[in-house]
């Protein structure tokens, strides 16, 4: 299955999980900014979950399919149409060659992931197909994508294929056919008046004065126009302050680290983050929240909500045997 | 009993502490010296010599290892005393624990010397703008600032900031210089700059505010060699002084 970018919309990649096992030579894990919709689009369309799919930013992205084939669509609601006809997110739906896919703009949520049948075939490096733009490789060429540009897919799997076969046949006249049952996507929580992350302390969460440590988990933040897949800036109403300036080494930061450099305005590390950092290391977003936190667009309001260590582990548990339950019962549909 | 090269050293470490919910920090000092950056090492190296199920990788700093792993493989990997634990990262601690106390009554865990990289360096001009500066702001000459940069090999304490990017350890002081007050836009691929005591190479181009004293044609980062970084935790570099003829002909070759 081919597919042509025709628009590339703002920021259009290719990512799947990640790359691991190479942090001590300062490669970054990178991989799809919401690991979640990634995972839950190449399930729906009976592929692996760690396939490589595509990751459009912001909306206003098109795209020319060339062959028929089973695709899927989560993440951010960006008013996706088919030929002018919405086409549903989070399931799976057969779509006919020659058929126009136009992206407008985000109605909830910032990253819509394309999962097509089979996975996009473009080359691992260093063990990941994810994109690394900084660093320029990976990905398709180790770039964005532009207008002209060809994605092709891997071969279908079985279950892929018969995931297709137990969908209703595409009607005269239209485009794509939709399954009639859904993944379920409570994760994507900005449709929210305000978001609420889950967030740790950090190690260096008690050298803040009183006034910053109840601000931190009290005040709403919101994300500020300097944010990238490297990591989100956060503007609050106080800029937050440590008791004492702190001299810190540069130590391993993880995904989710949230970050306190001397300006008082946190950062919040995401994909495409560096390997080390060495600003006090105020908080740490819960796994189970990144996906939802990387929905947030500059401008978005949250704010952080303290659980401890044993919650954090338990609702991230709780998220994966969702995933799990996903994934038997796209089996269960390709086998009736 | 033999030393080993992990002992227990200072008070205190190992330091145990979480990184959220996926990694683990292992403090093991608080200084940048070489007697830390062994112990960094050689715990790094036990580590991964010894995975644990649902270890992901091992990231060794100037001072601490982070230990990053996969919670659900983990706790589906939990048995004995392990099934009691209230948190996943109560058992990834107790593991690296218990892998820390082996290693520090086994002689055998001295880490392996690190290689002496050298590095080709072409001096001043085009690709060192700033070597005039480096050179009248220590009152020296630019030959005296060469002499002197080249005449070091380096530890590579970590990498990080960029892929390949060495922190680079024990430049003298006679040739410090502070970061320029207006930063470039972009500083090429491959410079080599000063910025306060501590020297670098910079893999990619990038913004920066660095001295820059000279340009290497070596790429310290190739995304399709077998081993795609240049340099590791734990190398020497040399810094080996060429002329532009030599810079040229080394761009050729590489190409």
């Amino acid at each position: 299955m081919n597919i042509r970018i025709l628009k590339p919309g703002l920021l259009a990649t290719v990512q799947d999980l990640g790359r691991y096992g190479l942090q001590k030579f300062g490669v970054p894990v990178g991989g799809a900014m919401d690991a979640g919709a990634a995972r839950t689009a190449n399930l729906l369309v009976g592929n692996g979950e760690g396939e490589a799919v595509l990751e459009l930013t912001l909306g206003g992205t098109e795209l020319l399919l060339e062959e028929d084939g089973l695709l899927a669509i989560c993440g951010a609601d960006a008013a996706a149409e088919a030929d002018g006809v919405p086409l549903p997110l989070w399931r799976p739906v057969i779509v006919r060659k020659g058929v126009k896919i136009k992206f407008g703009r985000c109605r909830s949520g910032c990253r819509s992931y394309v999962a097509v049948w089979g996975g996009l075939d473009v080359p691992e490096r260093l063990g990941s197909r994810s994109t690394y733009l900084r660093g320029g490789f990976g990905g398709y060429e180790g770039r964005a994508l532009k207008a002209g540009d060809t994605l092709r897919a891997k071969t279908a799997g079985k279950l892929s294929v018969s995931l297709m076969k137990s969908l209703p046949a595409i009607p005269d006249g239209s485009g794509f056919a939709a399954a009639g049952w859904h993944a379920a996507h409570f994760a994507l929580a900005s449709h929210l008046e305000e978001t609420v992350i889950r967030a740790m302390p950090g190690a260096h969460f008690p050298l803040l004065t009183e006034e910053s440590r109840t601000g931190l988990f009290g005040e709403t933040f919101r994300i500020g126009i300097r944010s990238d897949r490297m990591g989100c800036r956060l503007e609050g109403a106080h800029k937050l302050q440590l008791r004492q300036p702190l001299e810190l080494l540069s130590e391993a930061v993880a995904a989710g680290t949230v970050q306190l450099p001397p300006d008082g305005n946190p950062i919040v590390l995401l994909a495409d983050r560096q390997t080390t950092g060495g600003y006090p290391r105020i908080a740490h977003v819960a796994s189970v929240d990144i996906p939802v936190f990387a929905q947030l667009k500059p401008g978005d309001r949250f704010r952080f909500e303290a659980v401890t260590q044993q919650e954090a582990e338990r609702l991230y548990f709780a998220s994966e045997r969702d995933l799990q339950l996903l994934k038997a019962a796209v089996l269960l549909k390709g086998r009736t | 009993m033999t030393k080993s090269a992990y002992d227990q050293g200072r008070e205190g470490y190992p330091r145990l502490s979480p990184l959220g919910d996926s990694a683990v920090l292992v403090s093991l000092g608080s200084a940048i010296d070489e007697e830390t950056h062994r112990r960094v090492t050689a715990a790094a190296a036990w580590l991964k010599a010894r995975p644990f199920p649902g270890l992901r990788e091992c990231v060794p700093s100037y001072a601490a290892v982070a230990v990053h792993y996969d919670p659900l493989a983990v706790k589906l990997s939990r048995s004995g005393a392990e099934l009691r634990h209230a948190t996943v990262l109560e058992t990834v601690c107790s593991r690296v624990e218990r892998l820390l106390e082996e290693a520090q009554t086994d002689a055998g865990s001295a880490p392996a010397h690190g290689r002496t990289v050298d590095i080709p360096v072409c001096y001043g001009g085009e690709h060192g703008p700033d070597l005039s500066f480096v050179a009248a702001h220590n009152g020296i000459s630019e030959d005296d600032v060469i002499a002197i940069h080249s005449g070091e090999a380096y530890l590579v304490y970590m990498l990080g900031f960029a892929p390949g990017f060495p922190y680079l350890g024990g430049m003298p002081e006679r040739i410090a210089a502070p970061r320029r007050s207006t930063p470039r836009t972009v500083i090429p691929e491959g410079s080599v700059g000063i910025a306060g005591g501590q020297t670098g190479v910079y893999p990619l181009a990038t913004p920066g505010g660095w001295q820059l004293i000279g340009r290497t044609p070596v790429k310290l980062f190739q995304p399709d060699a077998p081993s795609p970084s240049l340099l590791g935790p734990g190398d020497r570099v040399r810094f080996i002084p060429i002329t532009s003829e030599q810079y040229k002909r080394y761009r050729e070759v590489e190409r």
